[in-house]
């Protein structure tokens, strides 16, 4: 398996995902190699072996330390003055230790995540004729708001998503970007879906109201919560969000929206919510994660994701698990799962504000949400998820042995 | 003498559309979404009339022609007769040719296709009442027996049967209430001694209306000769067929593709060509033979589901809350004599409504997400109650018309 994290050394869900699927892999009895670009412990990992690309500390795995576009360019683009490390740099290396295993190893099927190992999984395609599964847990068409990204990075998805003999997609979403934007036949991408981290529903966690007498007070005086959790990016489709609880609070002001996050929409977002005169309604925590991101969702009655595309969105499982009632846009993957909640459009602001209203207004219809979404959400398993991934490993060997 | 009493439901409901809390004090338009809209109303009824109304009307009428003993009985809502009168009269007209021919039978019911007898006795009485005078006002005709919305039926709908006067009342033959009896013969509800019980036989029903087209079912293709050997094989365990289902079975349920109508056209020529085979209408069934036995039902079974149970229409809080916001209202409504307000409350009863909002299945994304109008029952339920809003803001803010 080539990846490029696993926790605790993650950034985002990238690497959760790819250590929940590997431990249900290994608990189905697949023996997993698992290559990450740079040295460090992973003391929850005893399932598989971890190999290091490189002697990088994990926090130079994306370069000098960002996943800026500037610094591939700089590989391409003679004359420009170049970082001590880019990503690309980091990427070549993890090739070439992938070349020097391949000399001794020879898997059944390489399972490659996301466009930075592709290359590395095309390599064992060319040394061994190992089948490659490419998995897609966003695309750079995600990443930059449906708009085409960085180029570069496009060509490096382009060749994997070609090359490889199977993709998994983490969403019909994600499917259907992969067949428009990639043109890749429809019947080589297989769609699996991911799942809550099973530690998280384990975790001890309590929630203490008494940390938040503010929120606390104002919901005993009937009002409701709406959160929102992420990366303030132009893929999380915020604006639309602020324009949709400006709507909602016209109609009923007992509503408190909290932003949790930070990204570069920030400043807009702020200054959106005192244009629209509701900044006393709209709350922003700033970055938040483990405990305090727990609390939000705790806090929350109404978790929105307002995503203008979502290849997953994890996020929803856990304000489910903490009991929120969801509404999510149609063009995230997890509304495609999970079926007790509200969904609109990213764009249609009114019938977003419609929503929120109505779970606000109708004590029954948050009772039934949220009561159904905490049976629903159990449902997904990693070890779906890994069945899933074993029948495609297999279907994609025998096809390679037939021709 | 052996009989076949084929029984046909037909019904629309007057769909609301994604009625907005935007909407609500602004607009008092509930139930016309635009035409290429998910609720319009006016469009799914131009379909279903393709598909079934009118292929399946010539069917039985050419049928009728053919042979003069054929007889149906049918069950028609008034949401269906107004949406007909409005988008293809010519249904109503046909219908009216063949009660005139005496080869229909009408079928009493609610009005607007409503659950009222297990929440409002008045709205109920209300409901039946308007419904008689539409049929008779449509067709010339006063129904003699009588079926509740979804074949909902209890003990206490029976003994309300008979102090109205009906011949007879329709009920599912539900084998754990029946026991050892099969529904083959006629019935005696407990406390009556002049209405008559009329049980649906499921099985030999269901073949046609669920199972035709199912290509797993291990009885794949159905044909007539094979349909015409079970229900001789079922006339031993008593000779009265009560065939009930709904009249989309035939092009909508089961599209032509499958056959439907084909079979249906020859059932009905092979059946009548034995000697002794018969089709009866409802009142005429209920008079073929003495009551065979008493049965009761004290608690309430319908034909949904596999648990023929209200479960469908009220097993969540939100169908709950919906149902008892809207009764609540009855009161003041009726007090404002305003009947734009009157039929919009009303409209509101039809049991599809509740349906809509049931999440029994929801996660399968089986019959009850087929036939949902909407995205999600969820959304269905939001909609609902901004109309109710609506309706309640209308009644705060009704100030009668003057009296001249």
């Amino acid at each position: 398996m080539l990846g490029w994290e696993l926790p605790p050394h993650n950034s985002g869900g990238l690497g959760v995902a790819c250590f929940n699927m590997a431990k249900a892999l290994a608990r189905q009895g697949a023996e997993i190699d698992f290559v990450v670009p740079y040295l460090a412990q992973h003391p929850d990992v005893d399932f598989m072996r971890i190999l290091s690309a490189t002697s990088l500390d994990p926090i130079h795995r994306y370069g000098g330390g960002s996943y800026a576009s500037m610094q591939i360019d700089a590989k391409i683009i003679p004359g420009l003055d170049t970082k001590p490390l880019s990503i690309r740099d980091v990427q070549k290396r993890y090739c070439q230790y992938v070349r020097k295993y391949l000399k001794t190893h020879k898997p059944d099927v390489v399972h490659a995540h996301d466009w930075l190992t592709y290359e590395a999984g095309i390599l064992a395609k060319k040394q061994h004729h190992t089948p490659l599964v490419a998995h897609v847990h966003a695309t750079e068409y995600d990443r930059a708001g449906m708009h085409t990204g960085n180029p570069l990075i496009h060509e490096v998805e382009q060749e994997g998503l070609m090359l490889a003999d199977r993709i998994i997609a983490v969403s019909e979403s994600t499917k259907r970007i992969i067949h428009q934007k990639y043109h890749i036949p429809l019947n080589k991408i297989e769609v699996v879906y991911n799942s809550l981290d099973e530690n998280y529903e384990k975790s001890d966690y309590h929630f203490d109201t008494s940390l938040y007498n503010y929120v606390t007070s104002l919901k005993k005086s009937g009002y409701t919560i709406v959160s929102t959790v992420g990366r303030f990016t132009i893929q999380k489709g915020l604006p639309y969000f602020m324009q949709a609880a400006k709507l909602a609070l016209a109609k009923n002001p007992r509503l408190i929206f909290i932003f949790a996050g930070d990204g570069e929409e920030r400043n807009q977002l702020i200054n959106l919510s005192a244009e629209y005169g509701i900044a006393k309604n709209v709350i922003f925590t700033g970055f938040v994660r483990g405990q305090k991101l727990r609390d939000i969702y705790s806090l929350s009655d109404i978790f929105v994701m307002s995503s203008v595309s979502e290849p997953f969105g994890l996020t929803a499982l856990e304000a489910a698990h903490h009991g929120d009632a969801l509404i999510l846009t149609n063009q995230s993957g997890v509304s495609e799962i999970i079926w007790s909640a509200l969904k609109y459009d990213f764009w249609d602001t009114k019938k977003l504000a419609d929503e929120i209203l109505a779970i606000a207004n109708n004590p029954a219809l948050s009772h039934t949400l949220k009561n159904h979404i905490q049976k629903e959400y159990h449902q997904i398993s990693w070890t779906k998820v890994a069945k899933k991934c074993l029948r495609v490993y297999n279907n994609t060997i025998n096809y390679k042995r037939g021709n | 003498m052996r009989a076949i009493c084929l029984y046909l439901h037909m019904h629309q409901p007057i769909r609301y559309r994604e009625y907005s809390i935007f909407d609500v004090g602004n607009s008092t338009n509930y139930f016309n979404d635009d035409y290429y809209g998910r609720q319009s109303n006016e469009r799914i009824f131009k379909k279903v009339a393709n598909k079934s109304y009118h292929p399946m009307l010539n069917l039985l009428e050419k049928s009728m022609l053919k042979h003069p003993d054929f007889k149906v009985s049918l069950s028609i809502t008034g949401t269906w007769c107004e949406q007909a009168e409005k988008w293809d009269p010519e249904l109503i007209a046909q219908i009216r040719r063949l009660v005139q021919r005496g080869q229909v039978e009408i079928v009493g019911e609610t009005y607007y296709h409503s659950l009222a007898f297990f929440h409002d006795l008045d709205e109920f009485n209300a409901q039946v009442m308007a419904h008689q005078q539409k049929i008779q006002a449509l067709f010339g005709v006063t129904p003699q027996v009588f079926r509740n919305t979804e074949l909902a039926y209890n003990d206490q709908l029976a003994k309300w049967a008979e102090t109205h006067n009906y011949k007879a009342i329709l009920a599912e033959g539900w084998d754990k209430i029946l026991g050892q009896h099969s529904p083959n013969h006629v019935f005696l509800p407990t406390g009556c001694s002049n209405t008559k019980l009329l049980l649906k036989n499921y099985r030999l029903s269901d073949d046609i209306a669920f199972r035709f087209s199912n290509r797993g079912w291990t009885e794949w293709p159905l044909t007539v000769a094979k349909y015409q050997q079970w229900i001789n094989d079922d006339c031993l365990r008593g000779s009265l067929i009560n065939l009930f289902m709904d009249f989309e079975t035939f092009g909508e349920h089961q599209w032509v593709e499958t056959g439907i109508f084909n079979f249906l056209d020859q059932f009905i020529d092979s059946w009548l060509s034995q000697y002794d085979n018969k089709f009866l209408t409802v009142s005429e069934a209920a008079e073929i033979e003495p009551p065979v036995a008493e049965v009761s039902m004290p608690e309430t079974v319908t034909w949904a589901d596999t648990e023929r149970d209200l479960s469908a229409w009220a097993s969540n809080a939100m169908q709950n809350s919906a149902t008892q916001d809207l009764y609540a209202l009855r009161p003041k409504i009726l007090a404002t004599q305003d009947p734009k307000l009157i039929s919009d409350w009303r409209h509101l009863t039809t049991s599809d409504h509740t349906y809509a909002m049931c999440t029994k299945y929801w996660h399968d994304g089986d019959v009850h997400a087929y036939f949902s109008a909407y995205a999600s029952p969820y959304e269905a339920f939001m909609y609902y109650m901004n109309v109710l809003r609506d309706i309640e803001y209308r009644l705060k803010n009704f100030v009668s018309a003057p009296k001249i």
